[in-house]
Formats: structure tokens, sequence, C-alpha cells
């Protein structure tokens, strides 16, 4: 393989930390999610390298439970978006402060 | 050659990642990440994992980021009072930053570090046969227990996003 494993890790590292700084500055719980999202995608890139570079399909069936996991999320996670939605009339994470002590 | 092509493809991520959570409409950071997933599938097809290549067009960008477009037109949200939250903001700056100093740091020590060397991997690796023959033998246990969080997670959207329980 003529790409280096580091590039591929290097990606996923900007990726991920991408992911985070959208997490934590936007105000639309959507993005958020989304942002989230951005995250998994990045730590699905690490297994994958590494589950080529080592050889081993186990990297691979992780990548694919992470899948699932994030399907299982996207299903719940947009449902209480929705549900808060009706309650509040906003998806805006700074007016959503109920549980602030 | 494959050089190049990752780094279109890892320049079009991070680039398509960036705009991702910098504009301002909810529609086109969604769609800006379903081009970082595309991007993603193809280092994935670079690295011989066709099954997830394929499974991450259909499963992330097919399903999952239709069902956000479907709830981003639903609800009909407009940003009003700009995209940054403003609270705690001097916490938000203290996590990005120590952040930002663990991915350097993280950087830096790959730069140097011993990382095994490539195996010759065969060309049947990574495809729907070689990938099912391991999930239905070794992994068959973690691949029942997704079924049950599957069915959890059906239960839970539909109770959660009902009217009236």
């Amino acid at each position: 393989m003529e790409v280096p494993l580091n590039h591929y890790l290097i990606l996923s590292g900007v990726l991920f930390a991408i992911g985070v700084v959208g997490v934590v500055t936007r105000r639309n719980a959507i993005i958020i999610y989304m942002c989230i999202e951005l995250m998994l995608n990045a730590v699905n890139l690490t297994l994958i390298a590494f589950s080529s570079y080592l050889g081993d399909m186990g990297g691979q069936i992780f990548t694919f439970m992470v899948m699932t996991v994030a399907a299982a999320e996207a299903a719940v996670g947009l449902a209480i978006i929705i549900a808060l939605f009706r309650t509040r009339r906003t998806v805006d994470v700074d007016d959503v402060n109920l549980l602030k002590g | 050659m494959e050089l190049l092509i990752f780094y279109g493809l890892g320049l079009l991520a991070l680039f398509a990642a960036a705009a991702m959570i910098m504009v301002r409409q909810p529609v086109t950071s969604a769609l800006l990440l379903i081009l970082n997933m595309f991007c993603l599938s193809g280092l994935y097809a670079m690295l011989g994992a066709h099954l997830i290549a394929i499974l991450q067009l259909l499963v992330y960008a097919g399903a999952i980021m239709v069902l956000v477009l479907f709830v981003i037109m639903l609800l009909n949200l407009r940003e009003k009072k700009g995209i940054v939250s403003k609270h705690q903001i001097a916490l938000q700056t203290a996590g990005v930053a120590v952040f930002g100093v663990f991915m350097a740091v993280i950087a830096a020590r790959l730069h140097t570090s011993q990382l095994p060397n490539p195996k010759a991997v065969t060309a049947s690796f990574g495809t729907v046969g070689a990938v099912g023959r391991v999930l239905f033998t070794d992994y068959i246990l973690p691949f029942e227990i997704a079924s049950i969080l599957l069915l959890a997670a059906i239960v839970g959207a539909v109770i959660l996003a009902k009217s009236k329980v």
C-alpha cells in the first residue's frame, strides 16, 4: 500500500477534531447531532485503516457495529429532537436549560 | 497515483467537514456531511473494505442522512440569532484548545513512532463473502445483540415521537 498508515490516522484525527469543534460551538441541536455522526465516521476511518494494515477483519466488524449503533442513534436522537421541538418550539440548545442547576 | 487519490479525497473530506460546521443553513450542512461520507467511502474502497464502502453509502449517506434531511425540512428551522452558542464561551474555547493540543501531540507522536508494516492482503479481503464469514461465525453474538438494539431503538423512537402515549 502506497499511502502510509500515518496519513489515514492524521486525517481521521483532524476530522474528529472538526466534529468536536462543531459539537461545542454550534447551537442548533440537529447540527450538533450531525457533528457526532462526523466523529463516528472519523473513528470508522481509523478502524478500517488499522484493519487493512494489520490484515485483520475485526476492524471492519467493529465498523459494522458502529454503523448499527449510529442507525439506532439516528432514530432515537431525531425522535428526541422532534419531541423537543413539539414542546418548546425550538431546537436551540441555548434555550433548552430546564435541567440547569 | 494512490497517494494522489488519497490527497484528493482527504482534502475534499476535510473541506466538507470544515464547511459543514461553518455554514448557516442546516440543509447545506447536511449535504456537506453527505459529501464527506462519499469521500470516506472512497477511502474505504482504497483500503480494500469493499462491503463497508458500500454500506457507508447505503446506510449513512442513504438512510441516516435522508432521515436527518427529513427532520430538518419537517421542523423548517431558521437561524435567527447567529450560529454559535453563546453560553460558557470561555469553557468552549478552553475545550477546543485542549483538544487541539491533544490532537497535535498525537500527530507529532504518529509522525515519529514505528507503526506496523502493511501486511499483504489477499484480493478477497473485505469483500461481502469474507466479512460475512467472520460476522456469522466469530462475531455471531454481537450480531444478534445488534438486532435487539435496533428493535429497542425502533420502539423508543416511536414512543418518543408519538404525540400521545
